[in-house]
């Protein structure tokens, strides 16, 4: 007679598959020394300095400007990027033209082309005497080294961010809701406003958010056209490395904190759409 | 792909389009609807042209197979839909809409669920949600996509007889489209049958079973065996055997004779029609159902009330007692 | 009452499908987004090129007889050379360990190793500098062994190891997901090894998403920038990598030779998007879902 051991309670499900021990184990040491443990220091040294600590660090006034012109430039930028990514999806989505797939493409090229060249390119086309800058200037709007600037840099680089969130809902849209509000008398207009629209406005926010929290920490593409006047152009990321080459730790770990607390909500905030969305209609 | 066809629904009446899949019966009546544009040909509400009418001006109700319902909107705003989308002259006060959208929750008996979202529905409720929508616009007709093709068996059969219950209360014009028989025959004043984009017969479902048109129909229509025969003097001769069938006038010589499996009777073999050997046999729905294999390698199917049952291997003998004959 | 479809022949004007915009409105908004796209996007990838070769050839080459030039060039593909490979092996360590086994904490498990693309690359080069910085927590430790992280090769690894953390995962896990393990346990039941298993089965289904997710994350381990710049120091022919050497050049008014390193970087990043967009279209299906345009 076989006598059949009482199943033993493990961590993971038992199976045949070999590995789990390695792999797992590999997985958290690599997980816990690049990535949680240098976190922790940062939690360490913010810690440190305390909550008075931050705010006071957060009040000064040159760098409540900075989080200022971050915060508020980048909320702008990502509305505008939201909007013209929703149009870009809705053209590469639903339109056949010729060169669409080349199109498709170059919506990644923000995600692909280094910062710091994105940077410099932007200034120089965005210049006083540049390709595009000579002609605003002309109109008398003055885009490099203000924030108008920085807010071309966010939405070049939110704008992916944008398109691909909502291109794939878009894709998925059963035509037959369309078909059904016409039949019911619905004009375009109105089965585009009532019933396409809406189902997508949680994917929307979800691109706003990643569009927006890229913006506030972003670096590379903006410190080049923005001029980084203080009080003026100057963005919360380049405070972070201005204390640092003044040798001040704990200034630019309070900035960096305060950095992450506001993306760390904006996570929160996209995980409460998604899940909301869930919930409501059946779908993310 | 539709070929010319012409096709008189009457007010009030419930018609069936029947066609298996690829026959062109979704798209007809996406044409009536106005969702597909013919490429010539005309549709007409009753002395209206509707031809050059958008979807929008129709006053059509589509229902869809998978109920295309909107997930974001409640199931009393789904219904008030139509009604909101008029034109503000044309729309109906808030608490008139508010009045249908109740009336036509009763109807579909689901009153109370009006604040609830298709996705906490069943199947059945999201197709009945999506009848009441159709049916709030007070259209001129009724245009269903096989409305019961995405259910199980047992909703299917209560839906079908509910369909038949709201159709004989409101009158409403309706026009349906399935590729089951029974349904078409259980549910329809009349049937439109469609094989291959053309329309092989229209007729109540007695008229089609009785007098299919052709074999296309005769066939759709249920389980047949097809007969070598011979017309002669106004009867059907099956191996020089004279059988019950009438031959249509003027037509001599040989014909194919279908054979449904209630027309087929097990016989003496010197009696017999046909011949064979029983394959299988067994009991279903309270009728013996008998397999049998001829000398050709073909299954007959019999249905007999008799109850005999017969081993495998059994030669019998089958009389044909009824069938359609086409030239 | 009487309703007809009836077939008499009067041949009408097909439109187009009810479920779309009227031929004029999609041409106006595929205008507008081309428009918005090429003013946005490929102008400034143009404005690389145009700025490179405004003083001609020759002008272009002299950035690359600079000594400073190939010691960042050097100094990237070293870089890259290590960070990689470290990647690829995680994400493999990664992707096999939470795709193949069930175990708890798993969603956790994936939002921490997603955590460091919702870092700005200036914090990501930060908590190096606070953990082996001279006032670090390990500065002084590293100081009294002689031990060089910040401001060298070490550090500038780390950071962007630190920024590509997540790209071969996130690619992998998903896609390992789908594919379940029906295979694996086939080839374990055939007598396969575990090892031999993975190696003949598990690679080749996964080879193309994960070339995918190398070609990502090669591009922006060059790329990287913020974070690099926040623990490299900046001492030219030493720690530059390509896009601080561009920084430096730009800042000097050197504009020339600054675009023209930098389209090196722009080619790279063209090279990238060619390969991607190629994978996308030939090999959808063997990519993690949601890839296929």
């Amino acid at each position: 007679m076989v006598e059949t051991p009482r199943p033993k309670r493990t961590f993971r499900r038992p199976s045949v598959i070999p590995g789990f021990g390695i792999s797992f184990g590999y997985t958290l040491t690599c997980l816990g020394l690049i990535v949680l443990l240098p976190l922790a220091g940062l939690v360490v040294k913010a810690s440190g300095l305390g909550l008075s600590g931050i705010w006071e660090v957060a009040t000064d006034p040159r760098v409540a400007s900075a989080l200022r012109i971050s915060f508020g430039v980048s909320a702008l930028a990502a509305l505008v990027a939201s909007a013209f990514g929703f149009l870009v999806a809705w053209v590469l989505t639903r339109y056949r033209f010729p060169g669409r797939k080349l199109v498709d493409a170059a919506v990644d090229l923000p995600f692909a082309l280094p910062t710091a060249v994105a940077g410099i390119a932007l200034a120089s086309l965005y210049a006083p005497d540049g390709l595009v800058g000579a002609p605003l200037a002309k109109l008398g709007l003055q885009v490099a080294y203000t924030p108008v600037g920085i807010f071309i840099a966010m939405v070049f680089i939110g704008l992916p961010f944008a398109v691909r969130t909502v291109q794939p809902l878009i894709a998925e849209i059963d035509r037959e809701i369309e078909e059904a509000s016409a039949t019911l008398g619905a004009t375009r207009l109105a089965t585009l406003t009532r019933v396409v629209l809406p189902p997508l406005i949680p994917a929307v926010l979800t691109g706003f958010a990643l569009a927006f929290a890229r913006g506030v920490g972003e670096y590379g593409s903006i410190i080049f056209i923005a001029g980084n006047l203080p009080y003026v152009s100057e963005i919360a990321p380049l405070l972070i490395v201005i204390k640092l080459s003044e040798f001040d730790y704990g200034g630019a770990a309070a900035i960096a904190t305060i950095m992450l607390g506001i993306s760390f909500l904006t996570l929160l905030a996209i995980n409460l759409i998604q899940a909301w969305s869930r919930r409501r209609f059946g779908y993310v | 792909m539709l070929h010319d066809l012409s096709l008189d629904v009457r007010a009030g009446e419930l018609i069936g389009l029947l066609g298996p899949s690829g026959s062109g019966k979704t798209t007809l009546l996406r044409i009536i609807a106005g969702l597909d544009a013919p490429d010539r040909g005309r549709i007409l509400f009753g002395d209206d042209d509707a031809t050059g009418l958008a979807v929008q001006e129709r006053a059509v109700g589509f229902v869809f197979q998978h109920y295309a319902l909107f997930k974001h909107m409640s199931v009393a705003d789904n219904i008030a839909y139509g009604l909101n989308a008029r034109r503000r002259a044309d729309r109906p006060a808030k608490a008139e809409i508010k009045r249908r959208v109740g009336d036509l929750l009763d109807l579909i008996r689901l009153s109370g669920f009006g604040d609830r979202y298709p996705s906490q529905l069943s199947g059945g409720q999201r197709q009945r949600v999506a009848l009441a929508r159709a049916l709030a616009v007070e259209p001129r007709v009724l245009l269903l996509d096989e409305p019961f093709g995405a259910l199980d068996a047992q909703v299917r059969k209560d839906l079908r007889r509910w369909l038949r219950e709201i159709h004989d209360r409101t009158g409403q014009t309706t026009i349906f489209v399935t590729h089951d028989q029974d349904e078409a025959l259980e549910l329809s004043d009349r049937v439109a049958v469609l094989d291959r984009g053309r329309l092989e017969q229209v007729g109540t479902p007695d008229e089609v079973q009785e007098h299919p048109a052709s074999a296309t129909v005769m066939k759709f229509l249920g389980d047949s065996v097809e007969v070598a025969a011979i017309a002669e003097g106004g009867r059907v001769l099956v191996r020089g055997r004279a059988t019950p069938v009438v031959a249509p006038a003027g037509i001599i010589g040989p014909v194919r004779l279908y054979v449904r499996p209630w027309q087929l009777q097990l016989a003496e073999p010197e009696a017999a029609h046909l011949s064979g050997t029983v394959r299988s046999s067994y009991r279903t729905q309270g009728r013996q159902r008998i397999e049998v294999v001829d000398a050709e390698g073909r299954i007959l199917a019999v249905e007999d009330s008799d109850g005999v049952r017969y081993d495998a291997g059994h030669p019998v003998g089958l009389r044909i007692t009824g069938g359609h004959v086409f030239g | 009452m009487s309703e007809i479809f009836s077939p008499a022949f009067v041949p009408t004007a097909k439109p187009g499908p009810v479920a779309s915009e009227g031929a004029a409105t999609r041409s106006v908004l595929i205008g507008i987004a081309i428009l918005f796209l090429a003013l946005f996007l490929v102008l400034p990838l143009f404005a690389v090129f145009t700025q490179a070769f405004s003083h001609g050839i020759g002008a272009f080459l002299d950035a690359f007889r600079e000594p400073d030039a190939w010691c960042a060039i050097r100094l990237t593909l070293t870089v890259a050379a290590i960070a990689v490979p470290f990647n690829v092996v995680f994400g493999l360590a990664a992707s096999w360990a939470i795709a193949k086994f069930e175990f708890p904490v798993k969603a956790l498990l994936i939002t921490l190793i997603d955590l460091p693309f919702s870092v700005s690359p200036v914090v990501s080069g930060l908590i190096y500098v606070l953990l082996f910085g001279s006032q670090g927590l390990f500065g002084g430790f590293l100081i009294n062994h002689g031990i060089q992280i910040l401001f060298a090769l070490p550090g500038i690894v780390l950071a962007t190891v630190f920024v590509t953390f997540p790209f071969v995962a996130r690619e992998l896990i998903p896609l390992m997901q789908e594919q379940g393990n029906a295979e694996e346990e086939a080839a374990l039941t055939l007598g396969a090894s575990g090892l031999h298993a993975f190696r003949t089965v598990t690679l080749p289904n996964i080879r193309w998403g994960l070339l995918y997710s190398v070609l990502l994350c090669n591009a922006r381990a060059m790329g990287e920038f913020g974070a690099v710049s926040v623990v490299s120091g900046h001492i030219r022919g030493l720690t530059n990598t390509i896009p601080l050497h561009v920084e430096i050049l730009y800042n000097e008014y050197n504009f020339v030779a600054a675009f023209a390193v930098a389209s090196l970087l722009a080619a790279l990043a063209l090279i990238t998007l060619v390969l991607k967009s190629v994978l996308e279209w030939r090999f959808a299906g063997e990519l993690a879902h949601g890839r296929a345009h």
